[in-house]
C-alpha cells in the first residue's frame, strides 16, 4: 500500500510517504527519535508514579491504575494522588515545550521562550494577585473560586501579557528583535509588580506565593488536572498542524509571502496558540523556568532538524519535566520543588546558548 | 527582441510606495512585458528595488495598484498570485542546516495541501528545477557550506520550482564576482529563452543589464525616467542625467549591447 520511496535521484532530503494521492513529508530520523521519546516518557511516567511518595513496585501501580482496589490505600495513593501530579508533569512540560518552539519559531531566535516574551512572568501575577489580595488560595476564598480563581487569574494575565507584547511589537509586521525587547520589557515589568505585590501581603500568603512562583506540582489534583489536560491537548493539536506553516516563515517574510503565505495570520495563530500553551502550563507547574527555551532545542539537535519540531519538542518537556519533578522529590531528604531541578539544569544551558549566539554574531 | 510595452500581464498603475516615511515609488506605471527580460536599473535609492517588492506584493501600494491580468494583486489570493509570478528578494536568509533540496521543494508549497505534501509531480518538478541551475549535486548541502554563486542558484531553483510564468528578482547577483555574476545572468537569459519566461530584475551593473535584458526601465526619485531596448536607454545623457556620470558608451564586440566606459572626473 504505502511506500517508502528513496528515489527523487537519491535526495537524502526529500523522502516521501506516499499511498494513492496521499504524500506525506517524512524524516526517518524525526520518526526514531519520536518513537524512542515515546517509550521514554512512558518510562518516566511509570517511574513518577512509581516514587511519588513511598517506593511501590511498578507492577502495583500498574495494577492500581488498571483498577485494582484490592489493596485500597495503593489504590487511592495511585490514583488519586500520583496520577494527577504525573499528568500535571506531562501536560506543564509538554505545553511550554510546544509554546517554545513556536516563539523560537516566529522570532527565529532560539532565545526567544514564553519565559524571555513574559508570558510567565505574567501569568504569575496573575496567581500572586489572587493569593496576596484575595488571602490566599484557601484562606478567604471558599468553594468554585478558591479552586478555580487563581488558575484563571493565572490563565488570564499570561494571556493578557501575550497580547500586550504582541500590541506594542506590532508595526505593520513583527520583527523579531523587537519581539524579544517588548517581551523582555514585560517580563521586567511583571517581575516586578510581582515582588510588589509579596510585600504587600501577609507572609503566609507571601510563602505560598513564593512557593507557587518557584514551579511546583505539590497537590495538583484531578479537579485543576482534568481540565487543563484536555484544553492542553487540543492546543498540541492545533500547534502541531501550525508547525507546517511556520517552517515557511523561517525563510523570512518576503519569501514565506512570495510562497503565498498570509504570514500575518500565520504568525498572530501561531503566537496566539503558543499564549495559550504557555498559559496552561504555568497554571498546572507554576512559572517553570528553562523548559519552553531548553526542550525546543533539544529537540532541534536530537532530530537534526532546520527548526524546533513541535511535537519532538512536547515530548521532551514532557520527559523534562517528569524526570525534574521525580529527582526533586527523592534526591534530598527535603523535597525540593520541581523549578529548582529545572532551573539547576537549565542555567547552564541559558549560558552556554547565550555564548554560542553571541559568538555567531560577532 | 524588443517587446511591446503595452498588453504585459503584470502592470502597475500609478504605484505609490513606501514604507515608514516618505513615499519611494511615486505614480509609476509600467507594463511588463511577457516572455521578455526586463532590467529595471538607477541610482541607489531610486526606489528600483521598492518597485520590484510592490511588484511582488511584499510591499502593499500606498496608492495605486498592480495588476496581473487585470486584477489588482491585493484582491487575489496570495496562493494564488504565488503560482503565477514568485519573488526573489534581495539577501534571502535560510535557517541554518537547511539543506538545498529542501530549500527547492518549498517552492512547491503553493500548490500542495496538507494530505498531499509532496508528490510524484512535485518531485519531478523539484529535480528539474536543480538540474536547470546544475545544483543537484549539491541537493543535500546545508545552504550555508555554499559558495555565494551556489547559494544564489539554490534560491532561483526554489523560484523555479514554483513553475510560474512570470519570475521578479532582486538584484540576484548581489556579493558575487564577476563569473558567478555571469553565471546567474546566463541562467536567467536560458529560463527566458528555453521556457517562456517572464524576468523582470533589479541590477546595479548597467553594462550586464544591457547585455542580458530585452527591455530596460531607468528610475531615478520613484518615477521611471526612460524605458525601451538597452540601446535605446543606455546612453551618456541618461547616464549623465539619473547617475550624475559622465561615461562613453560603447558597443561590445559580442552581441552589440551598449557598453558604458565611465570617465570620471579627470576627462
Amino acid at each position: 500500500m504505502s511506500t517508502v520511496t528513496r528515489n527523487g535521484g537519491n535526495v537524502r532530503s526529500l523522502r516521501v510517504l506516499r499511498a494513492g494521492p496521499v504524500s506525506i513529508r517524512i524524516s526517518p530520523r524525526g520518526l526514531s527519535v519520536g518513537g524512542v521519546l515515546v517509550l521514554v516518557l512512558v518510562a518516566a511516567m511509570a517511574i513518577h508514579v512509581a516514587n511519588g511518595g513511598t517506593p511501590l513496585a511498578l507492577l502495583d501501580v500498574l495494577r492500581a491504575l488498571l483498577g485494582d482496589t484490592s489493596d485500597s490505600k495503593v489504590h487511592l495513593a495511585v490514583t488519586e494522588f500520583r496520577a494527577p501530579r504525573m499528568v500535571a508533569a506531562v501536560v506543564a512540560g509538554a505545553c511550554l515545550a510546544a509554546a517554545g518552539a513556536i516563539t523560537q519559531t516566529v522570532a527565529r531566535n532560539p532565545l526567544a521562550s514564553p519565559d524571555v516574551l513574559g508570558v510567565t512572568a505574567g501569568a504569575s501575577l496573575g496567581a500572586v494577585t489572587v493569593l496576596v489580595l484575595a488571602g490566599g488560595g484557601n484562606a478567604g476564598l471558599s468553594g468554585l473560586t478558591a479552586t478555580m480563581g487563581m488558575p484563571l487569574a493565572a490563565f488570564g494575565a499570561g494571556v493578557l501579557s501575550g497580547v500586550a507584547v504582541y500590541l506594542l511589537a506590532y508595526r505593520g509586521g513583527i520583527d523579531s528583535y523587537r519581539l524579544v525587547l517588548v517581551g523582555l520589557g514585560i517580563n521586567g515589568f511583571a517581575v516586578s509588580l510581582t515582588t510588589w505585590l509579596l510585600t504587600l501581603g501577609d507572609v503566609s500568603s507571601a510563602a505560598q506565593a513564593l512557593t507557587w512562583m518557584m514551579g511546583s506540582l505539590n497537590g495538583k489534583d484531578w479537579a485543576l488536572v482534568q481540565p487543563m489536560g484536555v484544553i492542553a491537548a487540543a492546543l498540541l493539536l492545533a500547534a502541531v498542524f501550525c508547525g507546517r506553516w511556520l517552517l515557511l516563515t523561517s525563510l523570512g517574510e518576503d519569501t514565506a509571502v512570495g510562497l503565498g503565505t498570509r504570514v500575518g495570520s500565520v504568525r498572530l495563530t501561531a503566537l496566539t496558540i503558543a499564549v495559550l500553551l504557555a498559559s496552561v502550563g504555568t497554571v498546572v507547574a507554576g512559572p517553570l523556568v528553562f523548559v519552553a527555551l531548553a526542550s525546543p532545542q533539544i529537540a532541534r539537535i536530537l532530530t537534526g532538524a532546520v527548526v524546533p519540531p513541535v511535537a519532538i519538542s512536547a515530548l521532551v518537556g514532557a520527559v523534562f519535566v517528569l524526570l525534574a519533578d521525580t529527582v526533586s522529590a527523592n534526591a534530598l531528604s527535603v523535597a525540593l520543588p520541581v523549578g529548582v531541578a529545572t532551573a539547576v539544569v537549565g542555567a547552564p544551558y541559558l549560558i552556554y546558548l547565550i555564548l554560542r549566539y553571541q559568538r555567531r554574531l560577532t | 527582441m524588443s517587446a511591446p510595452s503595452t498588453g504585459g500581464r503584470l502592470r502597475a498603475d500609478a504605484l505609490t510606495l513606501g514604507y515608514d516615511g516618505p513615499d519611494i515609488v511615486r505614480e509609476l506605471s509600467l507594463s511588463v512585458p511577457d516572455a521578455a527580460i526586463t532590467a529595471v536599473i538607477g541610482p541607489n535609492g531610486c526606489g528600483k528595488s521598492t518597485l520590484l517588492r510592490g511588484l511582488g506584493r511584499l510591499l502593499a501600494p500606498r496608492s495605486g495598484a498592480v495588476t496581473l491580468d487585470g486584477e489588482p494583486l491585493a484582491k487575489l489570493s496570495t496562493r494564488h498570485v504565488a503560482t503565477q509570478l514568485s519573488v526573489l528578494p534581495q539577501t534571502p536568509a535560510a535557517p541554518s542546516g537547511l539543506t538545498v533540496a529542501d530549500l527547492v521543494s518549498r517552492g512547491r508549497h503553493p500548490r500542495q495541501k496538507w494530505y498531499q505534501q509532496f508528490s510524484v509531480s512535485d518531485e519531478a518538478v523539484v529535480l528539474d528545477a536543480l538540474a536547470a541551475t546544475d545544483s543537484l549535486e549539491l541537493a543535500d548541502k546545508p545552504l550555508e557550506d555554499l559558495s555565494g554563486g551556489q547559494r544564489q542558484r539554490a534560491w532561483i531553483s526554489m523560484t523555479l520550482a514554483q513553475e510560474t510564468d512570470i519570475l521578479l528578482l532582486d538584484e540576484p547577483t548581489t556579493y558575487l564576482d564577476l563569473a558567478h555574476q555571469v553565471e546567474v545572468l546566463e541562467l536567467v537569459r536560458r529560463l527566458n529563452r528555453d521556457r517562456g519566461r517572464t524576468v523582470v530584475m533589479v541590477l546595479h551593473d548597467i553594462s550586464l543589464a544591457a547585455r542580458y535584458s530585452d527591455h530596460m526601465v531607468a528610475m531615478k526619485d520613484g518615477r521611471i525616467v526612460a524605458q525601451g531596448t538597452p540601446a535605446e536607454v543606455v546612453t551618456p545623457e541618461l547616464l549623465l542625467e539619473i547617475f550624475g556620470l559622465a561615461a562613453q558608451v560603447v558597443q561590445e564586440p559580442t552581441a552589440g549591447r551598449p557598453h558604458v566606459i565611465p570617465l570620471g572626473a579627470g576627462v
